[in-house]
């Protein structure tokens, strides 16, 4: 071919004019290809993965695919609380379009979908943002398998909307242990900082609270993945990779099932309907039973809570049922505080098992004159008589003793015995009470928040558990385990150990250290006695109300005089079982005499424990 | 050489009078012509795979068909003597000018932008056949008042036959056509020898009339070019600004490109294609879909196949055996340029969005047809050239 043409090119004669500007134009097209050659190979070779990187971005998209939380099984394995599968409709307000026609089209045609109005849509968006800023808000849980599959496939007409399968927490039992599980919620932008959810993705669901909570890093699980490729219009196109999402674990509790639905009813509807109870293992400190009245479902949780429900759920007129009064009720707990009183005394050699006080049923101590309830005289009476009829006189003696010397043994024992400071149980939240002391009351006097400063009176009242004494029931229960267990200061404990799906163990909780405190044994044994004599002997305070009760139960009554409304009702009481032991403290507000309520309460819960016939007896007892 | 005797005494016989070849062709200039084809062929097979549900092959087969045509007439008007033509040039003309109206007409009747009829398998568009007819037309306008080359009349003559089809075609609205026609008659007039100061007060003029249609004809109220086409003229100098318009097409197909790296995703990798993030892919954006799927190595290739194309028509505009036959070529390889340069300029973002096709490789029958009757009038220069150096007794060494 070359032959053939090149003798044809013999340039023929052209003037110098044109050959000028033949070669301009030829310099043109050389500037030309040499622009867009150096421009390709900028494009392509110097910043080709810049684009390739861009190119795949444009495709791919991540969608989030949830991983299940872990189940929350009772100490038998019984299941508590698991999870099901539900379609949620999300609106993230930060990718609507701008408020105006076109925010107003995707409400609109939203709206048409999930069956409400776009005002109503509107409204729960603003809402929901308001609470937690930056997590889209859902606006319908629960929606069909149609809906999600319309909306998925038309991502590109709703934008802001997203649709997706999320789990939510369900609670087989309803009410039962409300109070101890918490709730979960997306992560907020301050828990992202926070250590314990290091690691953690925006946009997980974690423990917000209760067990949840604490035990977030074992029940959390890992969210999957997977990555779709999409067009340019947003549709779908294929799967390109899956990263399966990993259920968390199961956590285990002390838990019993069967206690704590029996708790609960006992103290539903006594008093004025609100209460706590506390069951423990004195040995250990694991929480067999824990709950407080009134009550809630937290299956209610699963959906956005409307404000009005959530005003409901919190406000103080209906007893404030969101409220865990077992460990944030903080009240006076009346003659139940006398075995700490008992504790002290021994210990500090105020007195001994043996040391007689004369008991004419008022006693004067300065210028005031302290009664036992109704006034009763119980005479000349030792420790053991004494915790049998509570009688307030002889405590008031010890309270008096115990005031000199600024030695201050009353509170030194109580505080040992973990009055006025947290259990550390593995429930946020727990409130410390409050053990009065001198020196704090001297210091509110100085600030003239009070009328006077310290006296006696204050130790008297506080040895009968009244005065400014305040105290959970979860304090009064490991106070009572104390004494029961010999003197070990147990930390309560609702995590019992890690399991994996199959049941299998992965890890035993280890509750916070236990302090020892040293208690006699024959002091010990001298308490227990009157406990004992309490609740079985003739005169006893609670000895009607364990009438015919087959187990050994050592149990004080309790009647906390509240200024202003009715007094409440206490009872704490330890079986010494040598295979089951077990201490209960109930209270019941406005619930009476400590034999009225309480104690009624507290033979249901011992005779689920001990698989004894249930019997509501109320006690005719009316000291305090 | 291995001829028998007796074959080679009949080829002395046939050669006492020597005959134009049956084929007469600039062979490079038919290598690119045809590369670039193949290239097209490819790369839009390829690319419009799943673009019309059920046939794969539409847009393929159709491209088939417009070459096939493109090529079949260019080898026809390659063994006419493009001179010939000179003689028609008022018909060219009033044709050029008539089909632009005729779309200008049937678009008002339809109540929307006309560019083309709808011929049996083909959108007719008139202003890419003008192209080529303006060529023709204006080379032999020019070629009349050469001797009056001076004259700032003949410039302006020259300009106004061109500027009067660039307005129809504007209005259509086909900003790229319009554009193309200027630089035509700019490059008749320029290889023709229009003095430099002639193209200093033209290149002013241009410019006053740019500051006047784009700055201050809208602050008085009248709009010349649609707010569209500002945008895009505009856009390319901005491109992340907003990506659902205009420039969202120029990020998408520099991505595009970019994401091609050296040797390309392949076929089934250029997600930018497949997944219709590229606008216009088979169309005005064919470039980035060779840029994507085959590389730097694939764009590399089909510009050097146009730089083949455009040295051998500067040759053959060296070689034309008069004047008429320059201009032609002058205008051909102007119009060829411009088109490459726009097109793959306004792909690599450098650019504004113009709606300038790149010849032989954009699907279209037009514009395919038109490009092939020009490369075949070139090579009818190119033949002619040949023929007349023959003639002056210069061996033909065939």
């Amino acid at each position: 071919m070359l032959q053939l043409q090149l003798p044809d090119e013999r340039r023929p004669p052209i003037t110098p004019q044109l050959a000028l500007r033949v070669a301009i134009l030829g310099g043109i097209a050389l500037t030309m290809f040499a622009i867009i050659f150096f421009r390709l190979w900028f494009l392509q070779v110097l910043s080709g993965d810049k684009y390739r990187a861009q190119a795949n971005n444009n495709r791919i998209r991540d969608v989030v695919v949830p991983a299940p939380r872990g189940d929350i099984v009772d100490r038998n394995g019984k299941v508590l609380v698991d999870n099901r599968v539900s379609i949620a409709v999300q609106v993230d307000a930060r990718k609507l379009p701008p408020p105006g026609p076109r925010r107003a089209g995707v409400y609109h045609r939203l709206g048409q979908i999930i069956g409400e109005t776009p005002s109503q849509i509107d409204r729960e968006v603003k809402r929901q943002t308001k609470l937690v800023p930056y997590a889209p808000a859902t606006v319908k849980s629960d929606a069909s398998r149609e809906v999600y599959s319309y909306l998925f496939e038309r991502q590109d007409a709703f934008p802001g909307v997203t649709v997706s399968r999320v789990y939510l927490r369900q609670y087989p039992f309803g009410t039962v242990g409300a109070h101890m599980f918490g709730t979960v919620g997306q992560i907020s932008p301050d828990q992202l900082k926070l250590l314990k959810f290091k690691g953690v993705q925006q946009g997980t669901i974690v423990g917000q609270d209760g067990i949840e909570y604490t035990y977030d890093r074992y029940l959390r699980g890992r969210d999957g993945a997977t990555r779709v490729q999409i067009d340019s219009l947003g549709r779908p196109t294929g799967e390109l990779s899956l990263r399966e999402p990993a259920q968390g674990k199961n956590l285990k509790l002390s838990i019993d099932l069967g206690l704590q639905q029996e708790g609960q009813q006992a103290i539903a509807g006594l008093g004025n309907g609100r209460g706590a109870f506390v069951a423990l293992d004195p040995r250990n400190g694991e929480v067999l039973a824990l709950g407080s009245a009134p009550t809630f479902n937290p299956n209610e949780f699963a959906k956005p809570l409307t404000e009005a429900r959530y005003r409901a759920l919190t406000s103080q007129a209906n007893g404030a049922p969101l409220l865990n009064r077992a460990i944030r009720g903080e009240y006076p707990t009346g003659s139940t505080f006398k075995l700490i009183t008992s504790v002290a005394g021994l210990q500090s050699g105020a007195f001994t098992p043996d040391t007689i006080i004369d008991d004419p049923g008022s006693i004067q101590i300065g210028n005031i004159v302290f009664q036992n309830s109704g006034g009763t005289p119980h005479g000349s009476i030792a420790l053991r008589e004494a915790l049998q009829v509570s009688s307030d006189v002889f405590f008031y003696t010890l309270g008096a003793r115990m005031n000199n010397n600024g030695r201050q043994a009353l509170q030194t024992w109580a505080h040992r015995l973990g009055i006025g400071r947290p259990t550390g149980i593995d429930l946020p939240g727990e409130f410390a009470g409050l053990l009065p002391t001198p020196a704090w009351r001297d210091r509110l006097f100085r600030k003239h928040l009070t009328d006077r400063p310290w006296s006696v009176g204050d130790s008297v009242n506080l040895a009968v558990g009244q005065g400014d004494l305040q105290a959970t029931p979860l304090q009064m229960a490991v106070a009572y385990a104390t004494v029961a267990n010999g003197g070990r200061v147990v930390t309560p404990h609702v995590g019992l150990e890690v399991d994996d799906t199959a049941g299998r163990v992965l890890q035993t909780v280890q509750p916070g250290a236990s302090r020892n405190i040293h208690l006699d044994s024959s002091n010990r044994q001298a308490i227990l006695d009157g406990l004992h004599a309490a609740a079985s002997q003739p005169g006893g305070t609670s000895a009607d109300v364990f009438a015919g009760f087959p187990h050994q139960v050592d149990g004080k009554t309790g009647t906390a005089e509240r200024p202003g409304q009715a007094d409440q009702s206490w009872y704490v009481a330890y079986a010494p079982d040598p295979v089951k032991p077990i201490v209960v403290a109930v209270t019941v507000e406005q619930g009476g005499f400590g034999a009225e309520a309480a104690a009624p309460a507290t033979r249901l819960i011992l005779s689920q424990w001990f698989g004894a016939q249930k019997k509501f007896v109320t006690g005719t007892s009316t000291t305090r | 050489m291995n001829a028998s005797p007796i074959h080679k005494r009949e080829e002395e016989a046939t050669t006492v009078a020597p005959r134009p070849p049956l084929v007469r062709v600039d062979w490079l200039l038919l290598v690119a012509t045809l590369g670039l084809i193949v290239c097209s062929l490819v790369t839009i097979g390829d690319a419009t795979r799943d673009d019309v549900p059920g046939s794969p092959h539409y847009y393929l087969d159709r491209q088939l068909l417009f070459a096939g045509i493109g090529l079949i007439l260019m080898f026809a008007i390659s063994r006419i003597d493009y001179s010939r033509l000179r003689e028609l040039k008022y018909g060219l003309y009033v044709t050029m000018i008539a089909s632009i109206l005729l779309v200008l007409a049937l678009g008002a009747a339809s109540r929307g932008s006309r560019r083309s009829f709808d011929l049996a398998f083909l959108n007719f568009q008139p202003s890419e056949l003008g192209k080529l007819l303006l060529v023709l037309a204006l080379s032999a306008f020019v070629v009349d008042r050469v001797r009056r080359l001076r004259d700032r009349d003949t410039t302006a003559r020259t300009m106004l036959l061109a500027l009067i089809p660039s307005v129809l075609v504007i209005v259509q609205p086909d900003l790229g056509s319009g554009m193309v026609y200027v630089v035509i008659a700019l490059a008749v007039l320029f290889v023709a020898g229009t003095s430099w100061k002639h193209f200093a007060v033209l290149g002013a003029t241009f410019a006053v009339a740019i500051t006047l249609a784009l700055a201050v004809a809208p602050a008085v109220g009248v709009q010349v070019l649609k707010p569209y086409q500002v945008q895009r003229l505009t856009g390319f100098l901005n491109p992340s600004s907003n990506p659902r318009d205009q420039t969202y097409q120029l990020n998408q197909s520099r991505i595009a490109i970019g994401a091609g790296e050296k040797t390309g995703r392949g076929v089934s990798g250029a997600t930018q294609t497949k997944l219709n993030f590229l606008p216009e892919h088979h169309t005005d954006f064919v470039f980035a879909v060779v840029g994507e799927t085959y590389g730097f190595l694939g764009a590399a290739i089909v510009l050097a196949l146009y730089a083949l194309l455009i040295w051998r028509s500067l040759r053959i505009l060296t070689l034309a055996k008069n004047l008429y036959g320059a201009l032609i070529a002058g205008g051909i390889v102007a119009m060829l340029m411009f088109q490459v340069f726009v097109n793959v300029g306004m792909t690599v973002g450098i650019m504004p969005i113009t709606g300038v096709p790149l010849p032989l490789m954009s699907y279209g029958g037009s514009s395919v047809i038109v490009t092939l009757l020009a490369l075949g009038i070139l090579q009818s220069v190119s033949g002619e050239a040949r023929m007349a150096s023959a003639f002056k007794g210069r061996a033909l060494n065939l």
